[in-house]
């Protein structure tokens, strides 16, 4: 591929990947069968130069590819708030990483989708949430991907042989007991994308394995939570819960009766995780005076799921419309709005007023007016970046709590959801 | 290395990541910094509230830092104030940052104007980070071996930004 037979395009790639390989110390590249690109959201014309060159020098990809939330949403035009000089831009990189090969998804969690990585595939997923997801929930292995490196390991499908591809990277470094949570708290999503808070500061890069959680409340929502959040307080890129994730389950991790760690490989240190801390990150996360009047309501960070909207649709059920002051902001995909809507589980919430947001995200570009600035959120990776981002405040809730907080326009707490 | 302490010139050797030369006034970041959010893409200024140098511009700068901190969108941060002529002269590190790279290999790919990026021991990086000011930084990476980061201070080294 460096020298240039399967074209300049691939050549290119093939340099960067081959460099990076280099950075990073490995003796040699490996191959790949899927990737999920993130360098479709735009950051400056370097970053589009980057694809219409590799677009111009005949580069195509090489392995099934994904493309992550872009800065604009194609299906409801003048719905975000860019200036010409950064959207056409920014219309321009979509189109680019179309033409290179890659499926308009426009979503941060592919792992939604029907075709997902199975367990010991070898991908290249950018996008930490994604990446976390695949490592942890699907078992796949990616490393932390990012901007350029994603496609040109999508156009050579090769990778570096290094991190988290390699089984000695991927075994848990620090136990993380949480038994002192009760199973009533750990059914809400918000919960666990403050325990992921929690957890990311606690340990930073290393891997956690979670024990002490009845596997019966750890659906795939919950773990999406976690997982973004952790890798935005932290930086994990691969968890595991004891009885839950599929390489926990394989290896037989687990803390035993006597308490101790099982599975083999020695002893881990134990910290424990209380409901004390999972709360204090939830009021970490609230910047704003939740006695004010609530502006806004952002769901869908990582993109609602189905099952999510299912759940929303639910809480809605015999309740009003949304307060005309408060918008509700549902990010998600355009495959799972058609899900939903089909389903009919989209319906209720876009009759009480939601504005529904597809092929980006309310914390990335500017889609909120100047008005909303108390924004309620169950996700901790938008809680964690919007202000910065978007300058807005926030009050960090349960789904629930948002719901009801939406329809009377100022913050409603369900404290027994947090104890 | 001479023995006559932190302010007379240094050499140091490092580890080349990305091949090139550069020489420019010394920057060493007291925290680490994450390109994206934390420096305007169009200005190079550091823009991050909580960075202790905030304020300061990045421009033909030899910046010493361990690595970059957060999201991988800096590459592309990177790539675009390089591209601008508002990046850095060189950077020196003291992790094997691959994001800090993949800005700079992009950039050189597409612009043909790559700067050297080189990893340090932490020890050689703490003498930079104590040198006087204001001190000139002159890195020569060579492909796939040795960098040598020589060190001026006092007569002859630019002023510092103000």
């Amino acid at each position: 591929m460096l020298d240039g037979g399967r074209g300049p395009g691939t050549a290119m790639a093939m340099r960067i990947v081959v460099a990076v390989a280099g950075v990073l110390g490995a003796d040699r590249l490996m191959p790949i069968t899927g990737a999920h690109i993130d360098s479709c959201l735009y950051h400056g014309q370097a970053g589009l130069d980057f694809a219409q060159k590799l677009a111009d020098l005949g580069a195509t990809v090489a392995v099934p590819t994904t493309l992550n939330t872009s800065s604009l949403d194609l299906m409801h035009p003048g719905l975000v708030r860019l200036p010409p000089s950064e959207a056409v831009p920014a219309r321009a990189l979509m189109d680019a990483y179309r033409a290179l090969g890659a499926r308009a998804t426009w979503t941060c969690a592919p792992y939604q989708s029907a075709e997902r990585p199975a367990f010991g595939e070898n991908i290249a997923w950018a996008e930490s949430n994604a990446i976390v997801f695949a490592n942890s929930v699907l078992g796949a292995r990616t490393e932390r991907y990012g901007d350029f490196l994603d496609i040109c390991a999508a156009v050579t499908g090769r990778v570096p042989h290094a991190g988290l591809h390699l089984s000695e990277h991927r075994l848990p470094a620090i136990e993380l007991d949480c038994s002192p949570l009760s199973s009533e708290m750990l059914g809400h999503e918000a919960v666990w994308a403050a325990l992921g808070g929690v957890v990311g500061r606690l340990v930073g890069e290393k891997v956690p394995l979670l024990t002490g959680i009845d596997p019966r409340v750890a659906d795939e929502d919950k773990l999406k939570a976690f997982g973004a959040t952790s890798a935005s307080s932290g930086g994990v890129a691969l968890f595991h819960v004891a009885g839950v994730t599929p390489e926990a389950l394989a290896a037989g991790w687990g803390s035993g009766s006597d308490g101790a760690f099982t599975g083999g490989g020695g002893s881990l240190d134990k910290v424990p995780v209380t409901a004390a801390m999972v709360r204090a990150m939830r009021d970490e996360l609230t910047t704003a005076d939740p006695s004010a009047p609530l502006d806004a309501v952002a769901l869908g960070t990582p993109h609602l799921s189905a099952t999510e909207f299912r759940q929303l649709a639910g809480l809605l059920q015999g309740k009003a419309s949304f307060s005309p002051g408060c918008t509700v902001w549902i990010n998600t995909s355009r495959e799972v709005l058609a899900q939903a809507r089909e389903a009919g589980t989209a319906q209720p919430a876009e009759d009480r007023g939601a504005r529904i947001v597809v092929d980006t995200c309310t914390y990335i570009t500017p889609i909120l007016g100047p008005e909303e600035r108390s924004v309620m959120t169950p996700s901790g990776k938008w809680a964690w970046y919007a202000p910065m981002n978007i300058g807005v405040d926030i009050i960090f809730g349960t789904m629930a709590e948002c719901v009801d907080s939406a329809i009377s326009g100022k913050v409603v707490r369900h404290d027994s959801q947090w104890a | 290395m001479t023995p006559n302490g932190p302010d007379a010139d240094a050499t140091f050797e490092g580890v080349t990541l990305c091949a090139g030369t550069g020489t420019g006034p010394l920057l060493a970041l007291a925290e680490p910094l994450s390109f994206w959010g934390g420096t305007d893409r169009a200005t190079g200024e550091i823009i991050d509230a909580h960075h202790p140098q905030r304020g300061r511009l990045l421009g033909g700068q030899v910046l010493v830092m361990d690595a970059s901190r957060g999201s991988s969108s800096s590459s592309s941060v990177l790539a675009e104030q390089l591209r601008a002529g508002v990046g850095p002269a060189a950077i020196l590190l003291t992790a094997r940052d691959a994001i800090v790279c993949l800005g700079v290999l992009a950039a050189a790919e597409l612009y043909g104007d790559g700067i050297p990026v080189v990893l340090l021991d932490h020890s050689d990086a703490d003498r930079l980070h104590q040198s006087a000011l204001p001190a000139s930084v002159s890195v020569t990476a060579e492909p796939g071996g040795r960098a040598a980061v020589v060190l001026s201070t006092g007569a002859g080294a630019p002023e510092p930004q103000p």
